[in-house]
C-alpha cells in the first residue's frame, strides 16, 4: 500500500466538494441545498487541514475554524431567512423562491 | 478749339431727345426744328474749327483732344514682346478731319432740312424716329471722321453701319426694305471682319493704334516694293473693310438695295458721308498705305473695274434711285483710283465735290419721286421740265458737274483723278476715261427720260371717274418689283398734290388734280444751296497748270505724309501743256457722252429700243447687274444656310446626343447605386440588427430565473477554468 | 499500515454519507446523515493531529448546526410536498456530468502534481513545544488577533439577525 500522502486528502476534498457541488445544483428543497454548502465547506476545511499538516503550519488550522465560525453564522441566517419565507409562501422549492424576479 | 468735342455732341443730344422723348411726346415741327437745330449748331462750329486751323502755320495744324481712357493698359503680345495696349477716347483735329466735318456737317444740315418736309406724311412717332436715327447717323460719322485712333475710327464705322441698316429699314413692315436692311449690315460686316482684322495685325505690328504714332513708325520703314510683307497685309485688310463700306468690286451688292430707305438718307449716307468713310480711312491710313506699293495697285485696280462695271450696269436701269446708286458705286471707284495712284488729296477732293453733287441729284429725285407720288420708273415720267423749274435746274447743274464739264465742281476734281492716273498706269487712265465717257452718257439719260419729251406718267382724273381711278390703279399694280420707296403707293393716285389740296377744292365736292409739281419751300431751298456748293467748291482745287493754286492740295498735304512714294503730279509731271490737254481731251469725251445721250433719249427714243433688241444677251446681263445678286445667293448665302443647317442637326444629334448619353449614363449609375445600397448596405446594417435580434432569441433562454441554472452555469465556468489549467501546464 | 486503514474507512464513510446527504428524499434523514459525515470529518482532523480542530468540528458543526437544521426541519413540517412538476428547463442530467468531469479533472491536477511535485518551499515548522491547541491558542491570540474579533462580531451579528428573522410577526 502506498503510504497517505497529503495528496490523498485532497483528492477525499476534491470528492466532498464535488459532491456538495452535486448536491447545489440538483436538489430542490432548500435546506438540502444549504447543507450540500455546508459539505463543500468542510471540503474546504479538510483541504486546508491537509496542507496544513503538510506544510507543518497551524495557520491553515486558524483559517479552518474561521470557517467554521462564519459556516455556523451563515447557517444561522440562511435558516432565519427560509424560515421568514416560509412562513409567507409554505413553500421550499427553490423553484417557486422568484418573488423577486420581473 | 474744346469745342470740337461739341461737333459730334450736338447730333448726339439732338438723337437722344428725338429718339428718347420725341417719339412719344414731340410734334412733327418739334423734331424736325430740334433735328436742324443741332445740326446747324455743329455746321457753325465745324466752320469755326476749319477758321481756327486756317488760322495756324501749317506745320502746327493738328490738334489733339484726349477725353480720357477706354482701355487701360493691358499687357498684349505684338511683334516686338509684350506691350501694354492701352487705348483711349482721341479726338484729331487736322486739315483732312476739318474738310471731312464741314461736308458732313454742311451737307448734313441741308439734308435734314430738306428732310423736315419730304417725310412729312409719316405718323408723328415715325417722323421723330426718323430725325432721331439721322442725327445718331451724324454722330457716328463725326466720331469717325474725328478719331484719333484706330479704334474710335471703328465705334464710328461700327456706328455709321448701324445706323445705315436702322434707316435703311426705316419703313420696316415692307419686307423689301428691312431686307435690303439687313443686307447691307452684312455685307458691311465682311468688309468690318477685314477692317478689324486689319487694326489687330497694326497693333500686333506697331504696338499701338494711334494713327500718328503709326504714321511716325512706319515713315522709319522702308516700303515694300517687293513682295507681300507685313505692311501689305494690313494694307489689304483696311482696304477690305473700305469695300465693304464703300461699296466696290465684291461687296458693293448691297448699296443699290440700299434704295429701300427714304431719298433723304440716299442723299446723306449713299452719296455723301457713309459710303466715303472707306476712302477717308484710306486717307487717313495714308503713311501704311504709301509702304505696300502692291496693295496700292490693287485698290486702283479694284477702283478702276467697280468704276467701269458699275457705269455699264446704270445705263439700262430704268429706276431712278438705282441709276444714282450705281453711279455713286462707279464715283467712288474713281476715288479708289486716286488713292491707288498715291494722290490722295485728289480723292478728298473728288470726295467733297462728289457730296455736294451727287447729294443735290439724290435730293432732287426725291422731288421728283414725291410729286410722282412714289413713282420711280423712269419710263413712266418725262417732261417735268415745265413742271418742276427749279429741280430741273438745280438737277441740270449736278448732272453737269457729274460728267465734269467745266467750270462746275465735278470737272476739277475729275480732272486731277485723271491727271494722276494718266501719270501712273496708262490702262487704268483709259479705263477711267472710259467710265467718264459712260458716266457723261448715262447721267444725261437720267436727264432726258426725266425731265425732256413727252409727259408718260399716270393720268390724272377727277375723283368721280372710276374708270380712271381703276386705270389708275391698275399702273400702281403693274410694277410690284418698283421699290415704292414713299410707302404711300397705296394712296390713291389722284391725291398728288401737296399741302394746298384742300383750298383747290371746288363747290361741288370733286377734286381737281394739277399733275405734278414743285415741292415745298424746304425742299426747293435746299436744293439751290447744294447747286451753289456744286457750282462752288470746285475753285479750290484749280490746278497749276492753268493758273490756280491747287489750294486743296496744299492744305491736305501735312495730312498725308507723303515721303519715299513718288507722288504724280510733284515732280515728274507734265508739262503746262500737256495738262491743258489733257483736260481738254476729258472735256470732249464728256460732251461727247452727253450729246450720244440727247440722240438716243430725247431725239430719236427708238434708237435705244432697237440696240436693246439687237443685243438682248447684253442688255439682259446688265440689266440684272451681272447677276452677281444672283451669284452671292447660290454660292455664299446657300453654302451659309447650309452650314447653319448642318451645325443645327450636329448640334441637336451629336452635342445633345452626348448630353442625353450623360443623363441616362447618370440614371443607370443611380438605379446601380440605388441597388448597392438598398440590397448590400442596407443588407449590411440589416444584418447586424437581425444578428442581434436573432441571436438574442438564443441567449435569452439562457435567462430562466432558475438559481441552479445558474449554479449549473458558475460550475461550468470553473470547469472551464480547470481545464485550461490543467492544460497549459 | 493501520492509518491507510483508517484513512480509507473514513474516507468511505466521508463520501458514502454526503451522497446519501445529497440523495436523501426525507429531509430528517439527509439531516442525520450530514451528522454522521461531520462525526467522520472530525476524525479525519484526528489523523490529520488537528486534535483542537476535530472538537472544534464536533461541537459545532455536529452539535450546532446539525441541530439547527434539524430544529428548522422540524418547524417546517413539511409534508410529502405534492408532486410538484418538474421545471423543464431544469438541466439535471447535465448537472450530473459535468460534476463527473469536474472531479475527475481535480484528480488529474492532484496526481499530476503529485507525480511532479512541484518546488513547494517546506516552511519550517514553528511548532511549539505544547500540544494543537496551544499552538492554535497561540497564533489566533497574536498574529491573526483581528480577524478573530471580527469573527466574534460576525457571529454577534449573525446572532441578532437569526432572532430577527426568526421571531413571528407581532
Amino acid at each position: 500500500m502506498t503510504p497517505i500522502t497529503p495528496y490523498h486528502y485532497l483528492v477525499l476534498s476534491a470528492a466532498l466538494f464535488a459532491i456538495g457541488v452535486l448536491g447545489v445544483m440538483v436538489r430542490r428543497n432548500i435546506i438540502i441545498l444549504l447543507m450540500s454548502i455546508e459539505l463543500m465547506l468542510n471540503a474546504v476545511n479538510i483541504n486546508l487541514a491537509a496542507f496544513s499538516y503538510q506544510l507543518h503550519n497551524a495557520a491553515g488550522q486558524v483559517f479552518a475554524i474561521f470557517v467554521i465560525a462564519v459556516a455556523a453564522a451563515e447557517a444561522a441566517v440562511g435558516l432565519g431567512i427560509i424560515l421568514g419565507f416560509y412562513r409567507n409562501k409554505e413553500t421550499l422549492n427553490i423553484d417557486d423562491m422568484n418573488i423577486m424576479r420581473w | 478749339m474744346k469745342l470740337i468735342l461739341f461737333i459730334p455732341l450736338l447730333p448726339a443730344a439732338g438723337a437722344a431727345l428725338n429718339g428718347l422723348i420725341g417719339v412719344r411726346w414731340f410734334g412733327r415741327r418739334v423734331s424736325g426744328f430740334v433735328a436742324c437745330a443741332v445740326m446747324a449748331l455743329a455746321c457753325g462750329l465745324s466752320i469755326g474749327a476749319f477758321a481756327s486751323l486756317l488760322a495756324l502755320p501749317p506745320e502746327a495744324r493738328v490738334h489733339d483732344i484726349v477725353l480720357g481712357h477706354w482701355i487701360p493698359a493691358i499687357p498684349l503680345e505684338t511683334a516686338t514682346g509684350i506691350v501694354m495696349f492701352s487705348a483711349s477716347w482721341t479726338a484729331r483735329i487736322d486739315p483732312l478731319a476739318a474738310i471731312m466735318l464741314l461736308v458732313v456737317t454742311g451737307v448734313g444740315f441741308l439734308i435734314h432740312v430738306y428732310a423736315t418736309a419730304y417725310m412729312k406724311d409719316e405718323p408723328r412717332s415715325g417722323y421723330a424716329r426718323f430725325f432721331c436715327y439721322l442725327n445718331l447717323f451724324c454722330f457716328f460719322m463725326l466720331v469717325l471722321v474725328l478719331a484719333g485712333n484706330f479704334l474710335v475710327m471703328f465705334v464710328g464705322w461700327e456706328g455709321v453701319g448701324l445706323c445705315s441698316y436702322l434707316l435703311i429699314g426705316f419703313w420696316h413692315e415692307k419686307h423689301s426694305a428691312a431686307n435690303a436692311g439687313k443686307k447691307a449690315f452684312l455685307v458691311n460686316r465682311i468688309g468690318d471682319w477685314g477692317f478689324l482684322l486689319g487694326i489687330f495685325l497694326v497693333f500686333f505690328t506697331f504696338g499701338t493704334l494711334d494713327f500718328r504714332e503709326v504714321a511716325l513708325t512706319v515713315g522709319t520703314m522702308s516700303p515694300e516694293t517687293t513682295g507681300f510683307g507685313v505692311l501689305s497685309a494690313i494694307c489689304i485688310l483696311l482696304f477690305v473693310g473700305a469695300t465693304g463700306k464703300s461699296a466696290q468690286i465684291p461687296l458693293h451688292v448691297w448699296l443699290p438695295d440700299a434704295m429701300e430707305g427714304p431719298t433723304p438718307v440716299s442723299a446723306l449716307i449713299h452719296a455723301a458721308t457713309m459710303v466715303t468713310a472707306g476712302v477717308y480711312m484710306v486717307a487717313r491710313s495714308s503713311a501704311l498705305f504709301v509702304h505696300a506699293p502692291l496693295v496700292m495697285e490693287i485698290v486702283a485696280i479694284v477702283g478702276a473695274l467697280t468704276a467701269l462695271m458699275a457705269a455699264t450696269i446704270a445705263l439700262v436701269q430704268t429706276d431712278i434711285k438705282r441709276v444714282l446708286a450705281y453711279s455713286t458705286v462707279s464715283q467712288l471707284g474713281y476715288m479708289f483710283v486716286a488713292a491707288g495712284m498715291g494722290a490722295f488729296s485728289a480723292a478728298v477732293f473728288h470726295l467733297v465735290t462728289h457730296a455736294f453733287f451727287k447729294a443735290l441729284l439724290f435730293l432732287g429725285t426725291g422731288a421728283v419721286i414725291h410729286a410722282m407720288a412714289g413713282e420711280q420708273d423712269m419710263l413712266r415720267m418725262g417732261g417735268l421740265r415745265k413742271h418742276m423749274p427749279v429741280t430741273f435746274v438745280t438737277m441740270m447743274l449736278g448732272a453737269l458737274a457729274m460728267a465734269g464739264i467745266p467750270p462746275l465742281s465735278g470737272f476739277f476734281s475729275k480732272d486731277e483723278i485723271l491727271y494722276h492716273a494718266f501719270l501712273g498706269n496708262r490702262i487704268l487712265w483709259g479705263i477711267t476715261t472710259a467710265t467718264t465717257l459712260l458716266t457723261a452718257f448715262y447721267m444725261f439719260r437720267l436727264m432726258s427720260l426725266t425731265f425732256y419729251g413727252k409727259y408718260r406718267g399716270p393720268v390724272y382724273s377727277a375723283i368721280a371717274s372710276p374708270a380712271a381711278a381703276a386705270q389708275a390703279a391698275a399702273h400702281g399694280v403693274d410694277h410690284p418689283h418698283d421699290a415704292r420707296a414713299h410707302g404711300e403707293a397705296h394712296r390713291p393716285l389722284h391725291e398728288v398734290t401737296h399741302g394746298g389740296a384742300d383750298a383747290d377744292v371746288p363747290p361741288d365736292g370733286s377734286r381737281r388734280a394739277r399733275g405734278p409739281q414743285e415741292g415745298p419751300a424746304a425742299i426747293t431751298v435746299a436744293l439751290m444751296a447744294l447747286a451753289v456748293g456744286v457750282i462752288v467748291a470746285g475753285f479750290m482745287g484749280v490746278p497749276q497748270a492753268i493758273g490756280g493754286t491747287n489750294a486743296i492740295e496744299r492744305f491736305l498735304a501735312p495730312s498725308f505724309g507723303l515721303g519715299a512714294f513718288p507722288v504724280g503730279g510733284a515732280g515728274v509731271g507734265l508739262s503746262r501743256g500737256g495738262s491743258i490737254a489733257l483736260m481738254l481731251f476729258s472735256i470732249l469725251v464728256s460732251a461727247a457722252g452727253i450729246l450720244t445721250a440727247r440722240h438716243f433719249y430725247t431725239r430719236n427714243p427708238e434708237v435705244p429700243r432697237r440696240l436693246a433688241a439687237r443685243w438682248p444677251a447684253a442688255h439682259t446681263l446688265l440689266q440684272n447687274k451681272y447677276y452677281l445678286d444672283e451669284l452671292y445667293l447660290a454660292t455664299i448665302v446657300r453654302g451659309t444656310m447650309a452650314a447653319a443647317r448642318g451645325s443645327f442637326s450636329f448640334d441637336r444629334r451629336v452635342v445633345d446626343a452626348a448630353v442625353n448619353a450623360f443623363g441616362w449614363g447618370t440614371q443607370i449609375a443611380a438605379w446601380f447605386s440605388h441597388m448597392f445600397d438598398k440590397h448590400v448596405v442596407d443588407g449590411i446594417v440589416n444584418l447586424a440588427g437581425g444578428t442581434a435580434g436573432r441571436g438574442s432569441f438564443l441567449v435569452r433562454r439562457l435567462q430562466t430565473g432558475l438559481i441552479q441554472n445558474y449554479a449549473l452555469i458558475i460550475v461550468l465556468g470553473l470547469f472551464a477554468f480547470l481545464t485550461v489549467f490543467l492544460f497549459a501546464r | 499500515m493501520l492509518e491507510s486503514l483508517v484513512f480509507y474507512t473514513l474516507a468511505a464513510f466521508i463520501i458514502g454519507f454526503g451522497v446519501l446527504v445529497v440523495t436523501a428524499r426525507n429531509p430528517v434523514h439527509c439531516v442525520l446523515f450530514l451528522a454522521a459525515n461531520f462525526l467522520c470529518v472530525a476524525m479525519i482532523y484526528v489523523l490529520l493531529a488537528a486534535e483542537f480542530l476535530a472538537m472544534i468540528q464536533i461541537l459545532v458543526y455536529a452539535g450546532g448546526i446539525v441541530v439547527l437544521y434539524l430544529f428548522v426541519v422540524m418547524l417546517v413540517n413539511l409534508r410529502r410536498p405534492p408532486d410538484a412538476q418538474v421545471d423543464g428547463r431544469r438541466q439535471a442530467l447535465f448537472g450530473f456530468v459535468l460534476v463527473a468531469l469536474l472531479l475527475a479533472e481535480m484528480s488529474a491536477i492532484l496526481v499530476y502534481s503529485g507525480a511532479h511535485p512541484s518546488n513547494v518551499a517546506a516552511v519550517v515548522p514553528q511548532f511549539p513545544s505544547g500540544g494543537n491547541t496551544e499552538t492554535i491558542g497561540m497564533l489566533l491570540y497574536t498574529d491573526y488577533l483581528v480577524p478573530f474579533e471580527l469573527a466574534s462580531m460576525l457571529l454577534l451579528v449573525a446572532m441578532v439577525g437569526a432572532i430577527v428573522l426568526a421571531r413571528k410577526e407581532a
